[in-house]
């Protein structure tokens, strides 16, 4: 992956940041230019909420490059307390346990290597609440 | 604007075709349709393609595929938007008739998947996500769709042995059709005890990866009647739409709205609903997408669609007979070829040439494409003129 391209990601993957519409209150996860709700353009710089509930989930058992040394590893929606939903790998879970409607917190992890010897990429997961 | 009519059909037999380059394959389609057509000028031409670049090495198609073809310096185009890029590349090829601007239109599909490692084609097909917030954590297209599957389950009951009977049904028309990748039959059991991709789907719930093309040419009606050469295929209806590229970002993890705004647009275009139809193509993906994709286009009520098809409501005999032509599933997903396909399957069994999977009678047919989990979606009506 080019540096680039993961270093501007950062904000959102290392300090959860989100942006709030100033007029609607729509929370945008990563941060957008205009609000799809009600077009304004103003945005306050928020933070994520640090906990939520898995919508829905599945277990990788056929992964991308990057994630073959992975697998079986969960996935789900998570729809956390503000509202917003992202997708993100549970873990420190055993996965014939997960279900709908399960609590989790959210926690800062390594996600992937670029390659065998290259820069490790870090983001959120999401563990058991 | 004036009407638009199908005058040639072409598409080779897929599956793993080592011996031949991407370049082979659109150009045999592209043939077929224009010898079908009984045409060999074209005012401009499409490439419907998703991911040449990641999977061979290869962009700029329109160019390579005008030379190869013979027919430059007519303009040529290529299309992109994941898995519908065939669909959309058609409905520009029908703007461009509607509209005036070009008489004679060649639009072809293509994709060349087998060349490249498992993992390789799995990361090329996950950047028809948000690559930055759903690929980057890890996820793939079975992923997704497994996703939109156990929510689907959850909320409406649906079972895994309706996913599976999606499979089942699409393969028993597949074996009728001697272009399919995969021309056999399976059973529920087949289905459900297949590998594990992405809880609950299996391997036998996931379309193939397949090298193919397909390939129609498009002109007025004026040109159509002239060249009298088959029943004369219209299209009659063309709608897009698009939504969140993230599944996440989506109120309704089971619902496809893209398709459900396009099959609207197309059907005010065509004045009919998508019921007045009689047979339909649609994107099945994965199992789970045929019965989201009924639910989406008001063929059943929302969450019925599992239930519908163990039915038999879109069996080959059924009410609305769906996939006839093997769908993704059994005829193969070359994903940039798959929406020009659909159109070579409904002209083919509209002009009643469908052979043993023919829908008796059908002279009205509906197509259905969408890319990624829905973030785009194009829905085409075609009818016969008897
Ligand atoms: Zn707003």
């Amino acid at each position: 992956m080019i540096t680039a391209r993961y270093w501007r990601e950062m904000p959102q993957r290392y300090r959860y940041e989100a942006g709030k519409c100033v007029k609607c209150g729509y929370v945008a996860f990563p941060p957008r230019l205009i609000c799809p709700v009600c077009k304004a353009r103003e945005f306050q710089t928020v933070t994520l909420a640090n906990t939520g509930k898995i919508e829905t989930f599945t277990v990788i058992r056929v992964a991308p490059s990057d994630f073959e040394d992975e697998v079986p590893y969960a996935m789900a929606v998570i729809k956390l307390d503000d509202g917003v939903q992202v997708t993100a790998q549970v873990v420190d879970v055993d996965l014939d346990e997960l279900k709908i409607g399960d609590r989790v917190r959210i926690e800062f992890r390594r996600i992937s290597q670029d390659g065998e010897a290259g820069v490790i990429f870090y983001g959120y997961k999401f563990v058991p609440a | 604007m004036r009407d638009v009519a199908v005058i040639g059909i072409g598409m080779n037999k897929w599956g793993e075709l080592w011996p031949s380059r991407i370049r082979d394959l659109y150009v045999e389609a592209a043939l077929l349709a224009l010898d079908d057509a009984g045409v060999d000028k074209i005012d401009s031409m499409y490439v419907g393609c998703m991911s040449s670049g990641l999977l061979v090495g290869q962009e700029h198609l329109g160019a390579l595929m005008a030379d190869y073809l013979g027919q430059a310096p007519v303009p040529a185009t290529r299309v992109e938007s994941a898995c519908a890029s065939g669909g959309v590349a058609l409905r520009q090829g029908f703007i461009e008739v509607a509209s005036g601007m070009s008489d004679v239109v060649l639009v072809g599909g293509v994709e060349k998947m087998t060349d490249i490692d498992g993992g390789s084609t799995t990361y090329a097909l996950a950047t028809a996500a948000d690559q930055e917030y759903e690929g980057f954590h890890g996820v793939t297209f079975p992923g997704l769709y497994a996703m939109m599957a156990r929510a689907h389950m959850a909320r409406y009951g649906t079972t895994r042995e309706q996913l599976a009977q999606v499979a089942v049904k699409n393969h028993e028309n597949g074996a009728k059709n001697p272009r399919a990748q995969f021309p056999f039959t399976t059973t529920l059991e087949g289905v459900m005890t297949s590998t594990m991709v992405a809880d609950p789907l299996r391997l036998m719930d996931c379309s193939p990866v397949t090298d193919g093309a397909a390939a129609v040419v498009l002109s007025t009606v004026e040109m159509a009647k002239k060249l009298k050469r088959h029943p004369l295929v219209k299209i009659t209806g063309s709608g897009q739409a698009s939504a969140s590229i993230a599944l996440h970002a989506r109120a309704d993890l089971t619902w496809l709205g893209s398709t459900e705004a396009a099959a609207k647009t197309a059907c005010k275009m065509a004045r009919c609903t998508p019921r007045e139809a009689d047979l339909f193509e649609v994107h099945d993906c994965f199992t789970i997408a045929e019965i989201m994709v009924l639910e989406a286009l008001g063929l059943v009520e929302k969450g019925k669609g599992g239930p519908a098809t163990a039915a038999g409501l879109t069996a080959l005999g059924g009410e609305f007979p769906v996939n006839a032509s093997g769908g993704l599933k059994a005829k193969g997903h070359p994903v940039g070829a798959t929406g020009v396909a659909q159109i070579v399957e409904l002209a083919e069994q509209l002009r009643g040439d469908a052979g043993a999977r023919q829908v008796k009678g059908a002279k009205r047919g509906l197509a259905q494409n969408m890319g990624g989990t829905g973030a785009s979606a194009t829905v085409h009506i075609l009818e016969v003129e008897s």
